[in-house]
């Protein structure tokens, strides 16, 4: 189980950093939610996994701390769930605004389309240029 | 009343963010919301002051949110560091709010919501004695000022604006990692509790307590603007509206109290072998980040761009101060905090100023020749303040930061350094843009029907340079106090006391 659970929280974050660092920011918001969801199994599992116990008081358990799995990182857990989830609703906004704006879905606006083109333009023209010689 | 106190600061603002939507300025006018925030900021003002009173004399407030024991559930903090962080904050906040009446208010639909919401993020953020919370108040702020930000913007402030919500979220994933790490290992995240825990550590333990510590100053550093992770910083504060930026100001000093309240607390004298854990690291990238913010400077060609990097100089100073892990030099920085935020954010105002008046690319067109030398007096003060020139309050930080870090000449070194290339940088900024030949009567009055002077703004640029003079003038007692506030941080012991000793009571509800 922890051999599963570690795995799985590396593969997310491995995923997720790899999303962040690319140019387009549809991929770094995908990233950016991969990384959270790597992020709440961790603080998950830091309660320690444990197996059929419950975090609240209940009847069929006797009310000694062995019995019982810690319920603070459950609880902190929906609350980094909740904002992270608020955080990707605004980030999106805020993508799809700026590639409106800007024309281009690029991270840095249009100004890393547009130095490629030219330097495409330039390549053909050496190219043409080339050729006529 | 007075045991609730330390908690007015944050619901004060809650409350009148929630009023502030009520009475959207689209079909009521901006006057009650105004009225509003106006209200708000006055009852701050005085939560601020009878705090800063309350804890001047040495103690420590320790509120327990619901009243759970201390080590399990939410508590807040207030010592003297805190106090007068939320009083810098607030004066700031006040200045900012002057100036943002004078009209920009209107351009953005809840303006005056996201600035509440920002001063409760702040005020809780500096309040909060958990770590979980110190996350949920900067989550808080950072949301607030994404809509400062962004709303009304355009094109360029929303690619700029992207950059800050990326970096800032995934700073915020890494703030969470630390987080579940550090419980895992301590078993509670009150930041006193946790101190008590790391000296007791076990020896297999230390490494992942460094590691995960070293995350959580990686966050701080981020939001601060260390070095590698300072490049979010110009091209964000740069595309901010003039009061928006002003009040950022404020926003690399969280990062850097939070650092410094964990470097004190958690790895301060009582920490055992991790005692004064990251210091020499914070040191060497605080004097980098002073080089590049130096470089920075010098190499502006707007005066927007120039103030987000002299926010950035003044950071990297900072971190010099704090990462020394000295009360006098600890004590040196605070002041130094009060000051260079204050004239940093009027610099901010300043740039936003200017900027509207100038035509072209050259003169200060439509201001009347009053309103010229107003402009360039108000530069002065900010610009002389700013490069640390007697006898404003930076020259006094920096003295007193020299006076601590006597027997460092590498930090002399790259302080008066950096001191000198800023000073090149802002004379050279104030003759290009106010030495020029006065503009003819018929553009000043031809521009002046097409941008209407604002009164508002220049009383706003004013009252912050104000509060540079106030405080050079009190430099005593405002010095005194710093020293004591060093003083109590250097004695790490005593917050755990005063933490365990607030038992809960059960009352009748």
């Amino acid at each position: 189980m922890e051999l599963a659970l570690a795995s799985a929280i590396g593969l997310l974050t491995a995923a997720g950093v790899y999303l962040l660092l690319r140019a387009r920011s549809f991929d770094v918001i995908l990233g950016m939610t991969l990384l959270s969801y790597a992020t709440n199994l961790l603080i998950f599992a830091c309660g320690r996994v444990v197996d059929g116990k419950p975090p609240v008081l209940r009847a069929f358990a006797p009310p000694t701390l062995e019995h019982y799995t810690d319920p603070l990182p459950q609880a902190l857990v929906l609350t980094a769930i909740v904002i992270a989830f608020a955080m990707t609703a605004v980030s999106i906004v805020l993508a799809i605004r700026s590639r409106a704006d800007n024309g281009s879905d690029h991270v840095d606006g249009s100004d890393g389309e547009r130095l490629q083109e030219a330097r495409n333009q330039a390549r053909q023209q050496r190219r043409k240029r080339r050729q006529r010689a | 009343m007075m045991a609730h106190l330390p908690l007015l600061p944050i619901l004060i603002p809650l409350f009148a963010a929630g009023l502030a939507l009520l009475v959207e300025h689209r079909r009521f006018g901006m006057a009650p919301q105004r009225a509003i925030a106006a209200l708000s900021l006055l009852a701050q003002l005085v939560v601020a002051v009878m705090l800063v009173r309350s804890v001047s004399g040495g103690d420590i407030l320790v509120y327990l949110l619901g009243d759970w024991p201390a080590r399990l559930g939410i508590s807040l903090l207030v010592d003297r560091l805190a106090a007068l962080m939320v009083l810098v904050s607030l004066l700031l906040a006040i200045a900012c709010w002057v100036h943002a009446c004078a009209g920009w208010d209107r351009r953005a639909p809840h303006f005056q919501a996201f600035f509440q919401i920002q001063l409760m993020g702040l005020n809780g953020a500096f309040l909060t004695g958990d770590l979980f919370n110190l996350f949920v108040f900067f989550e808080v702020l950072l949301i607030a000022s994404y809509g400062l930000l962004l709303s009304g913007g355009r094109a360029g402030r929303m690619r700029a604006g992207f950059h800050f919500v990326s970096v800032n979220i995934a700073a915020s994933t890494l703030f969470l990692m630390a987080l579940g790490l550090l419980y895992g290992l301590l078993g509670s995240l009150n930041m006193a509790e946790m101190a008590a825990r790391i000296a007791v550590a076990p020896a297999q333990d230390r490494a992942l307590i460094q590691a995960a510590a070293s995350l959580l100053l990686l966050v701080f550093c981020t939001k601060a603007a260390l070095l590698p992770l300072s490049l979010w910083l110009p091209e964000t504060y740069a595309h901010a509206p003039g009061s928006v930026a002003a009040l950022f100001a404020v926003m690399t000093k969280v990062g850097l109290y939070a650092m410094l309240r964990i470097l004190s607390l958690l790895f301060g004298s009582a920490a055992g072998a991790l005692a004064g854990f990251a210091g020499p690291v914070l040191l060497v990238a605080g004097v980098a980040t002073l080089a590049l913010a130096s470089l920075g400077v010098i190499a502006a060609t707007r005066m927007r761009v120039l103030a987000s990097y002299l926010v950035l100089a003044s950071a990297a100073t900072l971190f010099i101060a704090f990462a020394l892990g000295r009360p006098a030099a600890t004590s040196a920085g605070l002041y130094y905090l009060v000051h260079s935020t204050f004239a940093g954010a009027a610099l901010f105002l300043i740039a936003h100023h200017v900027r509207r008046h100038r035509h072209g690319d050259t003169t200060v067109a439509g201001l009347s020749a009053r309103g010229w030398i107003v402009a360039g007096l108000m530069f002065l003060v900010a610009a002389v303040s700013l490069a640390g020139l007697p006898p404003l309050s930076g020259f006094l930080g920096k003295l007193a930061l020299l006076d601590a870090t006597r027997e460092h000449p590498e930090i002399w070194l790259a302080l008066l350094l950096s001191s000198f290339i800023i000073l090149l940088g802002l004379a050279r900024a104030g003759t290009r843009v106010f030495w020029k030949q006065a503009p003819s009567a018929s553009e000043v009055a031809r521009r002046q029907s097409e941008v209407p002077g604002r009164r508002l703004e220049v009383a706003a640029t004013v009252l912050l340079l104000g509060y540079g003079l106030a405080i050079a003038i009190a430099a005593a007692p405002l010095l005194a106090y710093t020293q004591a506030a060093a003083a109590q941080l250097a004695a790490p012991a005593q917050y755990l006391d005063h933490v365990r000793a607030q038992t809960p009571t059960l009352r009748t509800p």
